[in-house]
């Protein structure tokens, strides 16, 4: 990549980290409380979409 | 006490009838800006250009999303800059596919990243929104997760590290999965009430799951 365009989306990718980092705060913060269960209901599809990209990283293999 | 009552389940199906409109908008919105995305893939492909297009639309974007959206997003004119946002990410997105195309294999791996990334999708929302469970738990892990990754991209802008370049791909899927998650939800719980912005958090999350998926299978398939 041309270094012009490296530095480009450097400075793009340090003011996305400068206007996300309000947000970010905020949800650290104030996210609510997970409660019994929730974690086990967010892992399993994550899970279930990380088997499915090794599945398909075993047919580009094959 | 009857008035009372009449009044909050009237309040109550207002609330559901509100929360419906913006989830089938943001989906009608998401599939028109899907499609331009595609005709304009379509577009750059037929042009054959650089693959610097790619860069250059992505950080346009990147700077349409976070200066011109936020005061657009209440207005018609959001819609005009959804769709700029998305036609440049798409036209970008074809010069990355030109690459990838000219390989062996390539057609299959651009083929199975696009099928990937669609059951994916599909298969996330489906679940958040036929659960209707609350993911706004996640938002504090998404977020955190987004600036670390967001840092080691950086990183390897200079660095060029293809292990840490598998990394970053590999964490971007899991967590724009979660991200799907915690946006669906966030419109069902009505903490979304903005279509335009729900478009456009998960259009990304569609563009980096595909993106990322071509570069894991890219990278798996030798290529």
């Amino acid at each position: 990549m041309n270094i012009w365009l490296q530095i480009g989306m450097a400075v793009t990718l340090v003011i996305m980290l400068v206007f996300m980092y309000p947000a970010a705060k905020h949800w650290m913060e104030n996210s609510p409380k997970a409660e019994k269960g929730d974690w086990q209901a967010a892992i399993i599809p994550l899970a279930l979409v990380a088997s499915f990209v090794a599945l398909l990283v075993l047919l580009v293999k094959s | 006490m009857n008035n009372a009552f009449e009044q909050a389940v009237s309040r109550s199906s207002q609330q559901t009838f509100a929360t419906n409109k913006v989830i089938k908008n943001t989906y009608m919105l998401l599939s028109a800006t899907l499609i331009f995305s595609g005709v304009m893939a379509m577009l750059s492909l037929y042009l054959a250009v650089p693959v610097w297009t790619y860069t250059v639309s992505v950080i346009i974007a990147m700077l349409l999303g976070m200066f011109v959206l936020p005061r657009t997003q209440d207005s018609g004119a959001g819609i005009g800059v959804i769709f700029a946002i998305t036609g440049l990410m798409g036209f970008g997105l074809g010069a990355v596919l030109s690459i990838y195309l000219q390989l062996p294999n390539g057609p299959q791996t651009v083929a199975l990243a696009l099928g990937g990334t669609g059951v994916i999708f599909l298969g996330l929302s489906g679940y958040a929104l036929s659960s209707r469970r609350d993911f706004s738990f996640m938002g504090g892990f998404i977020f955190a997760g987004m600036m670390v990754l967001l840092v080691a991209m950086l990183a390897n802008i200079f660095l060029h590290i293809p292990a840490l370049q598998l990394a970053i791909a590999a964490g971007f899927i899991l967590l724009m999965s979660g991200f799907i998650l915690f946006q669906t939800s966030q419109m069902v719980h009505g903490g979304e009430t903005n279509y335009i912005n729900a478009t456009y958090g998960l259009y990304l999350s569609i563009f980096n799951i595909f993106i990322s998926l071509l570069q894991i299978l890219g990278i798996f398939g030798d290529e």
